[in-house]
């Protein structure tokens, strides 16, 4: 949990009665240790969840916490404030900040809802001038921010911007002019003007440090040449991710200059190709003896992938979501990599490609379906119950799946857990909203109760499907562990929200679009929401009353409502999340701060 | 409450929602007719409008009404000559060649590629219990005829979540006329999205992508508001390329055409790429592998292909000098 909002640097607590009883030892005495001592002991420490554990356990800790702690991750950049940031942590290097709610990533949010990273920036130039990464997701960011970060951190190093927004090719040129130290760029599936190329072409000529380059989302051409000579400087280079404007003659050039390459992503795969070029591009797959992750492979054409082969049998993630593939040319790609730890694909492959990798995959841990029809409710597309059956069958260490279907029944579920009671990430979507068991015809209760049940560790899960409060019965009833839940076009009444509020004691996150939840829903997770990061709810069955009453009762809970634009009562959607920094000042005139 | 909500879903009456559709066409036909009223407020959706009148699959053109069709080239469909509906024909090939069966496709193809497409999608959110109409209303998902599978009815809509559950569970046997867009669902990036949409366009047919790739380039028309894609590898020749560039681009130089008393483009035929572009001043042009806009129909025709990266039909002032020279290239060539 992101204790980052306790921050009375008076506070004396204790993790359990047996530190009590030392306790008062503590206060009296000095520190068993001297300062330093116990602030490089605490400086080993990296887990979020660790630190906040220790900065707990009475105030010489938290002090020697906050002078050791040199990366911060901020869940909600709206739950804290650069200011009190600043105060805590003289000495932070390492910034992460998630902005907009998740749901913004599907259209739900309307632009210039806020999450700006200016302000941050500012504080962070005056505080910390050593920063050196600063990763950023779902958060808008401005051509000039990005050159007031480029000029403001001498010793900047990595940038990682993924879902974000605001900017434009030319603030990534600022960064490749002037950071000099730089290490890694990585951006990733962000709504950005892409101008042009010519960033690329902005890193000196001396500039040598670049480690990891990711811009495989970015649509514009960059130059072959430039691109080329930076990846020959870069001796360091492990991660290069290039985007579909690099054909496969070129990707060939680039794999003999960097054959150290750890993670590729190939540009296009579809170029015609004279033989010995096909040659020459197998030998320098064959040459990369460290790739371990290949991603890319755009519009990828079945006959350049034994290019591939040389390669497979050491890499542990192939990311085939862009590459249109039929089942036949996946399977006889599949069969090249035992290794397998991470799949993800489109479901073109279809129920037989899966059961490939069900024979071929043992080591699976996490596979990703991703639909290349989505709005199309032809049924002989796609993957159906079959396909993760037979993954599940193959694949018994399989404990990360996300996956679009058009058909489930609650039997395949129930079979799929029992082989893989591991899951700890499961999330499913139907693709017909509300749609039952298709030989049944019940609800997918079922199915969800057997995850809850089997799966104990599941930390994470996505329902879809025609589902009763009996589903959140059961969620609130067995998912002890469960932090992240999200729910669409489910449930009757309120009564299944009350359920999950009631139960699922480690809920961090919940969003809910479509379900027919109301006041008595979300006023049942009063006292929760503070234990929370952040609840969504759109398009239910919330009204103003209802908001207003929980914005009085929980003053520490910013509640910001987007209204319904012909009832005024009714409310479109609200996100209430917990806050140290009180309501945001920079909330847009359609948000409402209860 | 529950009526309105099958509002939402454009082009389904109560009735087409619940009974089975038999006669898609129809449906169909019926819920493009009904793009129109609903269309409102949104900017950027004249063109959409007009882009999805041409040729979407499966729909049929003497529905279109006077005046809401292909007005973008300043003809009444009702007036097309033969030639001009070569062109709508062709349109359609067109589309139906690059769409997967879905209108949606062909509309996310024209919308530029900004990755924020997802704005400029015409959605809603059915949210509960709220009259429809001021809403702005999805105008993409009208069209999809001849789609079997899933009854249309299943709706998203909260209250009457169960009575439409069950209808659609009773019905899923059935095929759907049509089926709404919800805002953000499926729940996939815009990213992903926009970058399948594009992917899918090329790779046309998956049953009859075999053997070697195909090879889509881009053809630009100056003056025409978009762009198309051809396949080069369908054609053998230069003579082929010519006749199916004017079958696709007559429509736009109508007007051109008409004034020169080439109003009749009955076919092909081998003056056809130097009588429609020559004459109308148009040059073929196309870029190849090191950037360079080039004439087209100097080198072989195996070697152009491997070199072509995009065409062009450029106005013949600004290839100056160069058209006559094209014309005898391209009789000797052929």
């Amino acid at each position: 949990m992101n204790q980052l909002w306790k921050m009375d640097p008076n506070i004396k607590k204790t993790k359990n009665s047996a530190d009590s009883a030392n306790y008062p030892e503590a206060i009296q005495s000095p520190s068993q240790f001297p300062d330093e001592v116990l602030e490089k002991v605490l400086s080993m420490l990296h887990s979020h969840k660790d630190r906040s554990s220790v900065s707990l356990v009475c105030k010489d800790w938290y002090n020697a916490e906050r002078w050791s702690r040199t990366k911060i991750f901020i869940g909600n950049c709206y739950s804290v404030s650069p200011e009190i940031v600043a105060r805590r942590f003289p000495r932070i290097k390492s910034v992460t900040l998630k902005g907009k709610p998740r749901f913004s990533d599907f259209n739900l949010v309307p632009q210039n809802w806020g999450a700006n990273i200016h302000d941050w920036l500012v504080m962070f130039a005056k505080v910390y001038p050593l920063l050196e990464e600063l990763r950023l997701k779902r958060m808008t960011v401005s051509d000039e921010s990005l050159e007031f970060l480029a000029m403001s951190f001498p010793g900047f190093k990595a940038l990682s911007l993924l879902s974000c927004d605001g900017f434009s090719s030319d603030g990534l040129k600022s960064i490749a002019t002037h950071c000099k130290k730089l290490t890694e760029m990585d951006i990733q599936e962000n709504g950005i003007d892409d101008i042009s190329g010519s960033w690329l072409s902005a890193f000196p000529d001396n500039f040598t440090s670049l480690e990891i380059l990711n811009f495989a989302s970015l649509n514009s051409e960059v130059s072959f040449d430039a691109l080329e000579r930076l990846v020959s400087r870069c001796k360091s280079l492990k991660v290069l991710k290039v985007n579909k404007g690099i054909g496969l003659d070129q990707l060939q050039r680039l794999l003999v200059r960097a054959p150290q390459l750890m993670e590729l992503g190939t540009g296009s795969f579809q170029q015609e190709l004279m033989s010995h070029h096909c040659v020459e591009l197998e030998n320098a797959f064959r040459n990369c003896k460290n790739l371990q992750i290949l991603a890319g492979l755009w519009d990828a054409s079945y006959i350049y992938l034994h290019v591939l082969y040389p390669a497979c049998s050491s890499l542990t993630f192939l990311n085939l979501s862009y590459a249109t593939l039929r089942s036949d040319e996946f399977t006889k790609l599949i069969a090249h990599c035992p290794n397998l730890r991470c799949l993800w694909v489109l479901d073109t492959v279809e129920d037989k490609g899966l059961e490939a990798v069900g024979s071929c995959c043992p080591l699976l841990e996490e596979i990703r379906v991703f639909p290349a029809h989505p709005f199309d409710q032809d049924m002989n597309h796609g993957v159906t119950e079959s396909g993760f059956l037979a993954v599940s069958h193959g694949c018994r260490k399989l404990h990360y799946v996300l996956y679009f279907c058009q058909q489930m029944t609650n039997a395949a579920v129930a079979t799929i857990v029992q082989n893989c009671p591991d899951f700890t990430h499961f999330r499913l979507c139907i693709m017909n909203p509300g749609q039952p068991d298709y030989l049944t015809d019940e609800p997918m209760d079922e199915a969800f109760g057997a995850v809850v049940k089997t799966c104990t560790k599941l930390q994470r899960l996505a329902v879809s499907g025609l589902l009763t409060d009996l589903t959140f019965e059961y969620i609130g009833k067995y998912a002890k562990n469960l932090e992240t839940l999200s729910v669409a076009f489910a449930g009757r009444s309120d009564w299944g929200m009350q359920c999950v509020l009631g139960g699922c004691p480690k809920l961090r996150k919940l969003e809910i679009r479509d379900c027919p939840f109301g006041n008595a829903a979300l006023l049942s997770g009063l006292k929760k929401y503070e234990s929370m990061r952040s609840l969504w709810m759109s398009a239910c069955n919330v009204t103003m009353n209802g908001c207003r009453l929980l914005a009085k009762e929980m003053p520490r809970l910013n509640v910001e409502v987007m209204k319904d634009e012909e009832d005024d009562s009714h409310v479109d959607k609200v996100y209430v999340y917990r806050s140290v920094a009180g309501p945001r000042r920079d909330a847009p005139p359609f948000v409402l701060t209860l | 409450m529950s009526p309105p909500q099958e509002q939402y879903y454009i082009g389904l009456s109560e009735a087409s929602s619940v009974e089975r559709n038999s006669d898609k066409i129809s449906s169909s036909s019926s819920s493009s007719s009904n793009i129109c009223p609903e269309d409102e407020g949104n900017n950027a959706l004249n063109l959409k409008e007009t882009e999805l009148r041409l040729g979407l699959p499966g729909s049929q053109s003497p529905e279109r009404k006077a005046g809401h069709g292909v007005s973008l080239f300043g003809k009444d469909l009702e007036e097309k000559t033969s030639g001009f509906k070569s062109c709508v024909s062709g349109a359609k090939r067109g589309f139906s060649d690059a769409i997967d069966g879905s209108g949606k496709w062909d509309l996310r193809m024209k919308v530029s590629s900004d990755v924020s497409f997802g704005k400029t999608e015409v959605l809603f959110s059915p949210g509960g219990g709220k009259d429809g109409a001021s809403k702005n209303i999805n105008t993409l998902q009208s069209c999809l005829p001849g789609l079997p599978g899933k009854e249309a009815g299943a709706p998203p809509a909260a209250k009457p979540v169960e009575e439409k559950n069950t209808s659609s569970a009773k019905d899923h046997g059935s095929s759907p006329a049509s089926k709404a867009q919800v805002v953000g669902w499926p729940p996939i990036r815009s990213f992903r999205k926009n970058t399948l949409a594009t992917n899918l366009s090329k790779n046309s047919d998956a049953e009859a992508k075999s053997g070697p790739s195909c090879l889509y380039v881009k053809v630009s028309m100056d003056g025409a508001p978009y762009l198309r894609k051809v396949d080069l590898k369908t054609y053998c020749n230069y003579a082929e390329l010519s006749s199916a560039l004017e079958k696709m681009f007559s429509c736009f130089t109508i007007g051109q055409c008409t004034s020169n008393g080439l109003s009749e483009q009955e076919g092909l035929n081998e003056r056809g790429l130097k009588d429609l572009l020559h004459d109308s001043e148009h040059v073929l042009t196309y870029e190849d592998k090191d950037g360079d806009w080039m004439l087209v129909g100097d080198v072989p025709w195996e070697m152009f292909i491997c070199s072509c990266k995009r065409l062009r039909i450029m106005r013949g002032s600004e290839a100056i000098g160069l058209a006559p020279r094209a014309m005898q290239k391209f009789k000797n060539q052929s």
